[in-house]
C-alpha cells in the first residue's frame, strides 16, 4: 500500500490535522468528524469538521490554486479585511489504492456566521434581504478600497454575522482574487456588475426552491446591491464642495459615513485659492488610529469613537481657519486652546462633573450637528455649548454617582433624574 | 463574431515604470482559437483583462471587429468571460441555469429557450436540460458552465486559465471539450495559459509572451519548428529544447568532441560583438544515438534515465573538449536525450549522439535572435 507523504504548509502547524483522514476523498468522510453546519453553494467539495474544540472548513480543491488562496487570504486577514481565516494547505494525500487524492485548503470556520441560505430559509424578516445587501455591498467596497478584485462575487462566496441591528458580511472565497496596487474602474463595476447577476441568480434558485417569499423581486435586489455599492463607493471616494460656512453639511457627511460604518477620521480637505469652498476626500483607517493620533497631537487620551469625532471636528476646524499647510501638531494646540477647552469651560463647574471632558465635547458636538440640521445653518460652538448645557446637561444624572451605586439602584437614579 | 486586434497596447501599473504589456500588436482572426503562454508575469493575464476591460489601456488601442473598445466599460463589449462562475444552482434545472443571466436581461422566454437548447445540442446536454444539475457528472456540469456562456452570443469567449483548478483528469478532458466546442461554435477565442503543452494541443495560434513583450505568433508548428528567439525555444516543446552557447571555428560550431557543420548564411549573419559564439539549439528528439567516435558526434555522461514506457530521456552531461558550456534545457543544466526506450544504457555509461542534419537551431550569442 503506497504511503501518504502529507504535507502541511500553514503558519502554526497543528500535529492533530494529521489524525483525520486525508487518505479517503472528502465527499466519503464519515459523519462522526462532521460538523453538521450549514452549507452555502461551491463548486468544490465542503466539509466542515470538529477538531480540537473549534470548527474547522475543508475544501478539496487544485494544489497551486490552495497555495494561491491561501496566500491572499492571508494577505486579506493581515490588512484586515473581513474574511475567513486560513489554516493551511495539505497536498500529498493518497487514497489506500494509491490514487492521488485533491489538495485540501484549510480554514477557521467564523463563528456565528451563516451563509445566506440559512438566513432565508429561517425566520425570513422582510428586510432580510436588504440587510444582506448592505453588508455585502459594504465588503465590497471595502475590498475594492484595498485593491482586491474578487472576480466572483456571490452571497455564497460570503458569510454573514448578525452584527447588532445589521448584518456583517465575510470573504469566504478567493479563488478568483487578486489584489492589486488600485483597482481600475473597469475591475471594480465588472465585480460589481457579476456580484448582480450572480446574487439575482442565487435568489431565483432559492425562489426555485420554494425557499423564497414569492413577492421578493429577485432582480430589484441585484439591483439594490449596485445602487447601494455606487452610493458607499462616491461617499467614499468622492469630493463634494462646500462654502465654508457650511461646516454643517461636512459634519452630515461624516455623520453619513459613520452610519455606513465607515471610519473616516482621517479627512483631506484643500482649501480653493478664495478661499470659500471645502473639499473633503475621506479615507478609511485603522482600527484604534484616532485615538493614536489624537493622544500624540494633542496628548488628550480618549476612547476611540470621542476621539473620532474630536479629530473630525479638529479637520473641520483646519479647513476653516484655513491652515492646511501649517504643522499639524501646531493647529492642533490652537485648536485645543481656541475650541476644546473654551467649550468645556463653558460649562458651569457644578455640571462639568457629569461627565469626562472628552465625553462632554463629544456631546456637544453631537448636539451642534443637531442643532444645526434643525436650524439649515452653521451653529457656533459657544451657541452650541449654552443650548447643550441648557437642554440636555442640566436634565442628566451625575454619571460620576450614578457609577459608585449599585446596578438596581443606579436604574431607580436614572428613572429620578 | 469578430476579429480582436491588440494595436501597440500598452498597460503600465502605477509606480512602476516597466510596463507589463508593452506595445502588443496582435491580430486575431474571426473564429480563431488564439493562446496567449508564457511564464507568471509575462504579460499574458494582463493582455486578456485589457481586452477584457478590467485592466486600463495606457497606450495604444483595443478594437472588437471595427469598434475600438479601448475605453469601454466590460459589460458593454458584448465578450464572456468564460468558466468566470461555474457554481450550478441546485433547484434550477439544467435548462434554467444555462439561461438565467438571458432572463435577468429581460430577453423572452421563448427565445431564451431556443438559445438554450441550440447551446445543449452542441453540448450534449439536451437529454439533462429539464434536470437538476444534481443528476450531472463532473464533465457535464463543466458543460453546463460553457453553456451559460454560449447563450449570451458574445462575440468574444475569453478563458483565463479554466483548467487550473480542477484536477487532473478532469482538465485533460475539459481541454479536449474547449477546443472542439470552440471549432464547432466558430466563436473568436482568446485563451490563457502558463502551460505550453496546453497552448501546443488547443491553439489555432499561439502567442508567446515575456516581460511583457509579445515574443513570437504562430501556429503550433511553426512554433516548434522555428522559434524565432532563444526564448520561446526554450519555453516551446516538452522536454525543452538543449540550448547552449559554443565557439564557432573554421564554420563549425565545437559541440563537446564534435564540430558541427554552420551554415554559411548563418555565419555571416554574425557580428563581431557576438565575440565567435552562437548558441545553439537542438531538442531531445534531433539527436540520434551513434557509436562512439563517430564523425559529428559527442559524448554524453549518462546520470539519469526517465523511462516514460512510449519514450525515455537520458539526462546527462556533455564530454569533450568544448564541453565547458552553459547548457541548459528548460529548468535542467543537463543535456537531454530521447532515445529508444528498448535500449536504454545505464547511469555512468557514455554514449556518442549526434544532431540530426536541419534539426539545430542557430542564434546570436549576443542578441537571442535566431540566424538564417
Amino acid at each position: 500500500m503506497p504511503q501518504q507523504n502529507l504535507q502541511i504548509t500553514a503558519v502554526a502547524p497543528d500535529p492533530a490535522l494529521l489524525d483525520l483522514p486525508w487518505d479517503v476523498p472528502l465527499v466519503d468522510w464519515p459523519e462522526d468528524v462532521l460538523a453538521a453546519l450549514p452549507q452555502g453553494i461551491s463548486r468544490h467539495v465542503v466539509r466542515f469538521v470538529n477538531h480540537g474544540g473549534r470548527v474547522i472548513a475543508i475544501k478539496e480543491i487544485g494544489e497551486t490554486v490552495a497555495y494561491r488562496e491561501y496566500e491572499l487570504l492571508r494577505q486579506l486577514h493581515r490588512i484586515e479585511v473581513p474574511s475567513v481565516v486560513p489554516v493551511g494547505v495539505i497536498t500529498g494525500r493518497r487514497a489506500p489504492d494509491g490514487e492521488r487524492l485533491e489538495a485540501v485548503l484549510i480554514t477557521e470556520h467564523l463563528q456565528f456566521s451563516l451563509p445566506y441560505r440559512a438566513l432565508f430559509s429561517q425566520d425570513l424578516r422582510p428586510d432580510t434581504a436588504t440587510r444582506l445587501i448592505d453588508a455585502l455591498a459594504v465588503l465590497l467596497v471595502r475590498l475594492h478600497l484595498v485593491g482586491f478584485y474578487w472576480g466572483d462575487v456571490s452571497l455564497s462566496n460570503t458569510l454573514f454575522r448578525r452584527d447588532a441591528e445589521t448584518f456583517a458580511a465575510y470573504l469566504v472565497d478567493a479563488e478568483t482574487g487578486d489584489l492589486h496596487r488600485t483597482l481600475t474602474n473597469g475591475q471594480r463595476n465588472y465585480d460589481v456588475d457579476l456580484a448582480r447577476t450572480n446574487i439575482i441568480g442565487e435568489l431565483m434558485d432559492l425562489a426555485a426552491g420554494e425557499l423564497l417569499d414569492e413577492d421578493v423581486d429577485e432582480v430589484a435586489i441585484g439591483d439594490a446591491l449596485v445602487e447601494r455599492y455606487q452610493e458607499l463607493w462616491n461617499a467614499l471616494t468622492g469630493s463634494e464642495a462646500f462654502a465654508s460656512d457650511d461646516r454643517w453639511r461636512v459634519a452630515a457627511r461624516i455623520e453619513r459615513l459613520n452610519d455606513l460604518g465607515f471610519d473616516v477620521g482621517e479627512l483631506e480637505i484643500t482649501t480653493d485659492i478664495d478661499g470659500t469652498k471645502v473639499r473633503i476626500q475621506p479615507k478609511v483607517v485603522d482600527a484604534g488610529h484616532h485615538s493614536r493620533r489624537l493622544l500624540r497631537l494633542t496628548g488628550l487620551d480618549v476612547q476611540e469613537n470621542q476621539a473620532r469625532r474630536m479629530l473630525n471636528d479638529l479637520d473641520s476646524y483646519r479647513a476653516a481657519t484655513d491652515r492646511q499647510n501649517d504643522q499639524e501638531q501646531i493647529v492642533a494646540h490652537a485648536w485645543v486652546r481656541q475650541v476644546f477647552r473654551p467649550t468645556i469651560d463653558a460649562v458651569p463647574r457644578e455640571l462639568r462633573r457629569k461627565l469626562e471632558p472628552a465625553q462632554l465635547f463629544h456631546e456637544i458636538l453631537d448636539h451642534r450637528w443637531f442643532i444645526s440640521q434643525q436650524a439649515q445653518r452653521d451653529i457656533p460652538m459657544p451657541e452650541a455649548a449654552e443650548s447643550y448645557v441648557e437642554n440636555v446637561l442640566r436634565h442628566r444624572p451625575d454619571e460620576d454617582a450614578v457609577l459608585g451605586l449599585p446596578p438596581g439602584e443606579a436604574e431607580e437614579a436614572e428613572l429620578e433624574a | 463574431m469578430a476579429t480582436v486586434t491588440f494595436d501597440h497596447a500598452t498597460r503600465v501599473y502605477p509606480g512602476t515604470e516597466r510596463p507589463a504589456v508593452d506595445q502588443l500588436n496582435l491580430e486575431i482572426e474571426d473564429g480563431e482559437f488564439l493562446v496567449l503562454v508564457g511564464p507568471s508575469g509575462c504579460g499574458k493575464s494582463t493582455s486578456l483583462r485589457m481586452l477584457a476591460g478590467l485592466e486600463d489601456v495606457n497606450g495604444g488601442h483595443i478594437f472588437i471587429g471595427d469598434r475600438d473598445v479601448t475605453d469601454v466599460q466590460p459589460k458593454d463589449r458584448d465578450i464572456a468571460m468564460v468558466f468566470q462562475n461555474y457554481a450550478l444552482y441546485p433547484h434550477m434545472s439544467v435548462a434554467d441555469n444555462m439561461g438565467f443571466a438571458l432572463k435577468i436581461a429581460g430577453t423572452p422566454k421563448a427565445e431564451i429557450r431556443q438559445r438554450v437548447e441550440e447551446a445543449a445540442k452542441i453540448l450534449d446536454l439536451t437529454e439533462y436540460l429539464d434536470r437538476k444539475p444534481k443528476a450531472l457528472s463532473g464533465g457535464q456540469r463543466q458543460r453546463v458552465a460553457m453553456g451559460r456562456a454560449i447563450v449570451r452570443q458574445p462575440q468574444v469567449f475569453l478563458m483565463d486559465e479554466p483548467l487550473s483548478n480542477l484536477d487532473a483528469k478532469l482538465r485533460v478532458q475539459t481541454r479536449t471539450q474547449i477546443a472542439s466546442l470552440q471549432r464547432r461554435l466558430g466563436v473568436t477565442t482568446v485563451y490563457v495559459t502558463h502551460d505550453q503543452t496546453e497552448a501546443l494541443t488547443m491553439g489555432d495560434r499561439i502567442a508567446v509572451l515575456n516581460a511583457g513583450i509579445l515574443q513570437q505568433v504562430g501556429t503550433p508548428r511553426e512554433m516548434y519548428d522555428r522559434p524565432n528567439n532563444v526564448f520561446v525555444a526554450g519555453f516551446i516543446g516538452s522536454p525543452a529544447m538543449n540550448i547552449g552557447t559554443f565557439d564557432v571555428k573554421d564554420g563549425h560550431v565545437k559541440v563537446g568532441s564534435a564540430d558541427v557543420p554552420l551554415d554559411r548564411s548563418i555565419a555571416s549573419e554574425m557580428t563581431d560583438a557576438d565575440g565567435g559564439k552562437v548558441t545553439l539549439g537542438f531538442r531531445p528528439e534531433a539527436l540520434d544515438p551513434v557509436p562512439v567516435g563517430t564523425p559529428g558526434s559527442f559524448d554524453v555522461e549518462v546520470n539519469l534515465v526517465e523511462e516514460l514506457g512510449s519514450d525515455a530521456f537520458v539526462y546527462g552531461t556533455l564530454k569533450g573538449d568544448a564541453a565547458d558550456v552553459n547548457l541548459t534545457a528548460g529548468e535542467t543544466n543537463q543535456l537531454i536525450v530521447r532515445i529508444d526506450p528498448r535500449t536504454v544504457p545505464d547511469k555512468g555509461d557514455v554514449i556518442a549522439v549526434s544532431i540530426q542534419a536541419g534539426h539545430s537551431h542557430v542564434f546570436s550569442a549576443t542578441s537571442g535572435e535566431r540566424l538564417g
